[in-house]
């Protein structure tokens, strides 16, 4: 279970770091952003049709959704049935804290996920009025800006950020925990500086593209 | 000092239990935890008033019997155990909450006492070595690193007094179970048994109910004997040498 949960969150923060590589291409401007988002769905052209990759991908990060949520409820009703008695007085310690934002935090992921894919891959949805429905065509990068210009739109997303970054700061060094590689003192601290670290990149990389549009620095 | 207790009083495993409250007017500070609980315990039985009953044994921090959550953590707030806290560690006036180790696998049986056998299963699972009856062996015969010697050592501390499992909101024993391996893995007389060794414990762990570890780190924070967090990881690592090799 916990291995299963391991690989398939790994495979989640791959992702994350290349989706994230993607989205700071808008400061390159909208070709850049448009003709990366065009490639990603040619990739392996001739060999996969049209969107082939794209769908191999869609399919092993759905299976590992799946898998890790799984493997995260198994767990958690574990849990739950082996202390039936709570305890009168519990320490206000952080390890609470940390299962609590881990599973809560997991299902709040969950739900911004079906948002984000509705919002930006499957419906499109344009929230900002001021920009009609033409100038934005089928460009993704017209669509991206128009959406942060929305204020509400770029904190939710930010909100959305503080989860993803707490729940891969506990998850980085679980992971590398569960696999077995921080079994000395000075592996578990660089693995739980690792968890930091890719947990601040993550969040500010992801951040800096909607705070960028929000303040008008990108059009 | 003055004291308020809050005791958790149950009258046996199936009765309900719930939190009476006590007041102690003559504590010294240099009273040990236990030592205030047994002038508790004789104010009690002088009033005609069943005792508070709790575990004990050595009262020096090395059986692993005295375990209670106080203020909701095992073994109070310092690094050690019940019986090697002092009253010194609280202030005058405090009320002070006393629970029993809190996991299904571990019922209560009265007040503050608790099963803890499942730990003792886990360990006649797999956590022993096998050797031959005899005169001792030649002690020169198996040299071991210091660096191993010096890790075996640490782990083998553990008293196994569940602590770690109390203090686990997912209420695992992998602390437990990490020390363990980790100190026989360590040693070359514990190889022969190694990968089966991990194995069978686990099983074990999860026939008896106790929960499934996320890396919390509870557990660490809570051993009196200071048991590393990253024994748990050791333990994945046997995991996976067993896994692979088809056990
Ligand atoms: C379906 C929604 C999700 C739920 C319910 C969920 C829940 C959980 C839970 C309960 C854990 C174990 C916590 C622990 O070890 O204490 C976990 C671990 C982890 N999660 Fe998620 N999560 C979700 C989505 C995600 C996403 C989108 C990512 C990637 C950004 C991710 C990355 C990770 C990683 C890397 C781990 C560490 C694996 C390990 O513990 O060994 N999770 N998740
Ligand atoms: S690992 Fe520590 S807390 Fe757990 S049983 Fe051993 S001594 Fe007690
Ligand atoms: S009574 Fe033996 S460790 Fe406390």
């Amino acid at each position: 279970m916990k291995l299963l949960m391991a690989l398939t969150g790994s495979l989640f923060v791959l992702f994350v770091l290349m989706h994230m590589y993607g989205n700071l291409k808008v400061f390159a401007g909208q070709e850049a952003f448009d003709s990366y988002a065009h490639h990603l769905r040619t990739l392996g052209e001739p060999i996969l049709p049209y969107s082939g990759f794209l769908w191999i991908f869609r399919i092993v990060l759905v299976l590992s959704v799946i898998g890790h949520a799984y493997s995260a409820f198994y767990l958690w009703s574990k849990a739950h049935n082996a202390r039936s008695t709570r305890y009168a007085v519990r320490a206000a310690g952080a390890a609470a804290w940390r299962t609590q934002t881990m599973r809560w935090g997991g299902v709040a992921l969950i739900a911004f996920l079906t948002w984000h894919l509705m919002h930006f891959t499957t419906n499109k949805i344009n929230v900002n009025s001021a920009v009609s429905d033409a100038t934005i065509g089928d460009s993704p990068y017209q669509l991206v800006v128009a959406s942060f210009q929305v204020w509400w739109i770029t904190v939710f997303y930010l909100a959305a950020l503080v989860a993803v970054g707490l729940h891969l700061q506990h998850g980085v060094w679980s992971a590398v925990q569960t696999l077995g590689w921080a079994g000395t003192p000075g592996a578990r601290r660089i693995s739980q500086l690792l968890g930091n670290a890719v947990a601040l990149v993550v969040s500010i990389g992801f951040a800096l593209p909607p705070l960028f549009i929000m303040f008008g620095f990108v059009k | 000092m003055k004291i308020n207790l809050k005791i958790w009083r149950q009258a046996g495993p199936n009765a309900t239990g719930k939190l009476v409250t006590y007041r102690l007017d003559d504590v010294s500070p240099d009273m040990s935890f236990l030592e205030m609980l047994d002038v508790l315990n004789e104010q009690l039985i002088a009033k005609g008033e069943e005792p508070v009953e709790f575990d004990s044994d050595c009262r020096e921090g090395i059986c692993g019997m005295c375990g209670l959550v106080i203020n909701g953590e095992p073994h109070g707030p310092r690094v050690t155990t019940t019986c090697q806290l002092h009253m010194r560690s609280f202030k005058d006036c405090d009320t002070i909450t006393i629970e029993p180790l809190r996991a299904d696998p571990f019922p209560v049986l009265r007040d503050l006492v608790v099963d803890r056998s499942p730990l003792d299963r886990i360990i006649a699972a797999g956590g022993f070595i096998s050797v031959s009856t005899g005169a001792a062996p030649e002690a020169h015969a198996t040299p071991v690193p210091k660096k191993n010697a010096d890790r075996a050592f640490d782990t083998a501390a553990c008293i196994g007094c569940g602590a770690c499992v109390a203090a686990c909101p997912n209420a695992a024993a992998m602390l437990f179970i990490g020390a363990k391996v980790t100190h026989l893995g360590e040693l070359p007389q514990g190889q022969p048994e190694r990968a089966a060794r991990i194995v069978k414990m686990l099983n074990q762990h999860d026939a008896e109910g106790f929960g499934g570890c996320t890396n919390v780190g509870a557990c660490a924070d809570a051993c009196p004997k200071s048991i590393p967090f990253d024994v748990i990881s050791q333990l994945n690592k046997d995991l996976r040498t067993s896994l692979v090799r088809g056990l």
